[in-house]
């Protein structure tokens, strides 16, 4: 089939294109030196929790205990700072890092519909922040407890351990799927993804004070309310961090966490078919 | 049916407070256009403008037919040599034009082909393996060239494209501008060489600050210019004799014989007349005319008249 023929059936093209754009973007997500920093995010908690299980191999604490802790370092480290952050770092440059290298033109000189473009930059970032921030996860998910050996083996095959896991991974993928889609838009809205950043992070924080209403277009309404531990002990000024005020059930978290990032990635694709090239500016 | 052409419908592009280029009409028809103008004066905002990259603030354009909105139709037809001097990075040669192959919907097979022809229409096939990041200029020129002409369009969109490359590959390069302008193609292409866009062009558009001064033919564009008179040279045996009797005329203002003799190079608000007294004079003394050229037809004479600078490199 030649590409006359195929761009006469527009699933096919896109589908070409698609896969052709996830090529050359997955390198650049994937493997850069410009993602050091995501990669320290992603490696930092898997170092900590290796050492954890090497230094307290005999420890006096519960294997529970330590899941109660990795449940806190899950809602404070990994929603609001890692995966924030990364995703910050990876969807903010779909386009951007682009603009900096001067080779969006590239793209644009391409017979490729704009939101074809956008969305299959998207699923790269996608892909890549699934990669760096669910392996890190699931790694620390296994390295905070593996210093218990056999019961925790028992607790990951025979108990919670394995369906925590999978909510954990889970809330992760969404996660990476909600805040791509905020941060694909700002990517695209803003040349300095920085100030855009700034009020999305006091938003997300603020989402415990808001109405209820309000509470909705925020993506850590959802996710607080999928993490599988929700009630850790917690105290002091910063206890609304990991404190699940009013859960939402999963059936409506999802399908509620999607629509947003939807709702979010088709302005983007629609804005991404207004852009100009200019680099100078 | 009309021939297929790229409009420019009134067209203004501001970059906030400054004019990028204002009020532009144009028709351009198949053949080599050459834009033509000083730094600044809106060559590279008109080809942005034609592929999309830009939009315009005011009025609207169209290449054949299609609206530089839809890039998904538009670049079908439409290539686009840049002068960013920009590559994806970690990409070789080959792997840049196919891998944007493949960004068109194309099967692996046909990119590899059409990647392998463009690369050996600009002469590149042997350093294909190569990085693009460890080529000269004149190379990382050749492979934009070759990634605009890649997939075959129609319309080809030039910005300085012969910058850069050494006298043989130019030379090679303005080969294939002719080829292709006369297999009926839309080659628009701005460069500052003036002699070359001359020996190319269909016709060109000069630019200053942002507007269209002149289009079309040179010859017709020189025509124009009513207010600078037209140099012919006309190579003779009697040139004193000639520059004598040309000076009866008040249409003539300047007639100057050349350092060998054989040669006058006449200044005239008239050039149609002096064609006709030429004749008479020719019949009546027997005089024995070996050429007789326009002198200052050419572009960058146009651009000085018109401009007021001088043209360009040689």
């Amino acid at each position: 089939m030649n590409w006359s023929q195929i761009t006469n059936q527009p699933w096919m093209l896109w589908r070409r294109q698609v896969a052709a754009i996830l090529r050359l973007e997955l390198k650049k997500s994937l493997f850069s030196k410009r993602a050091w920093w995501i990669y320290i995010l992603t490696l930092g908690p898997v170092v900590i929790t290796g050492l954890h299980s090497l230094i307290n191999g005999d420890g006096h604490h519960t294997i529970g205990e330590d899941y109660m802790i990795f449940a806190g370092i899950y809602q404070v480290y990994f929603l609001r700072l890692g995966i924030f952050f990364g995703c910050l770092g990876i969807f903010s440059n779909l386009f951007r890092a682009e603009v900096l290298e001067r080779t969006l033109h590239y793209y644009f000189m391409s017979p490729v519909r704009r939101e074809v473009l956008a969305i299959s930059k998207y699923v790269a970032g996608l892909i890549a922040a699934v990669v760096y921030f669910t392996g890190s996860v699931v790694l620390s998910f296994l390295f905070i407890a593996a210093h218990w050996g056999p019961v925790f083996q028992q607790y990951l095959m025979h108990g919670p351990g394995m369906q925590q896991l999978g909510r954990y991974a889970l809330t992760t993928v969404l996660a990476c799927i909600g805040y791509g889609s905020v941060f694909m838009l700002t990517g695209v809205l803003y040349r300095n993804p920085m100030i855009p950043a700034a009020v999305v992070m006091v938003w997300e924080n603020l989402n415990p004070f808001l109405p209820s209403l309000l509470k909705k277009f925020s993506v850590i309404f959802y996710l607080k309310s999928l993490c599988p531990v929700s009630d850790i002990p917690a105290e002091g000024p910063l206890a609304f961090l990991v404190t699940a005020t009013n859960p939402t059930p999963a059936w409506l978290a999802i399908p509620g966490l999607l629509l947003v990032s939807a709702l979010l990635l088709t302005y983007a694709a629609a804005k991404a078919r207004k852009l100009e090239v200019s680099y100078s500016e | 049916m009309s021939e297929p052409r790229i409009v420019f419908d009134n067209v203004s592009r501001f970059y906030g407070e400054v004019l990028g280029v204002n009020r532009v009409n144009l028709s351009i028809p198949p053949g080599i256009t050459s834009l033509v103008g000083p730094n600044g004066s809106g060559k590279t905002t008109l080809m942005n403008l034609m592929t999309g990259l830009i939009r315009p603030t005011r009025g609207t354009v169209s290449v054949l037919g299609i609206p530089p909105g839809r890039p998904e139709e538009l670049f079908r037809k439409t290539g686009y040599c840049t002068q960013f001097d920009a590559f994806p990075k970690g990409l070789t040669g080959f792997q840049f034009i196919y891998s944007f192959l493949l960004v068109h919907g194309m099967v692996e097979s046909e990119a590899a082909r059409l990647a392998r022809e463009a690369l050996e229409r600009v002469s590149m096939m042997e350093a294909a393996g190569r990085p693009v990041a460890a080529y000269s200029k004149g190379m990382r020129q050749r492979i934009k060239l070759a990634q605009a002409i890649a997939h075959r369009p129609t319309v080809l969109v030039l910005d300085e494209p012969l910058n850069g490359l050494d006298p043989m590959a130019r030379a090679e390069t303005i080969a294939l501008f002719k080829q292709w302008g006369e297999e009926g193609r839309h080659v628009i292409v701005s460069s500052h060489i003036l002699h070359e866009v001359d020996r190319i062009s269909d016709q060109v558009i000069l630019l200053s600050q942002g507007y269209v001064v002149a289009e079309g033919q040179i010859q017709g564009v020189r025509s124009e210019v009513k207010d600078q008179p037209m140099q012919i040279l006309v190579r003779c045996d009697k040139p004193a004799m000639l520059a004598a009797r040309l000076f009866e005329q008040d249409h003539v203002v300047e007639a100057k014989v050349s350092g060998d003799g054989k040669g006058l190079l006449v200044r005239t608000h008239d050039a149609d007349s002096l064609y006709l007294l030429l004749n008479r004079i020719v019949l009546d003394n027997g005089l024995e005319v070996e050429a007789v050229a326009p002198a200052d037809d050419d572009v960058n004479s146009v651009y000085q008249y018109l401009i007021g600078t001088e043209g360009g490199a040689a």
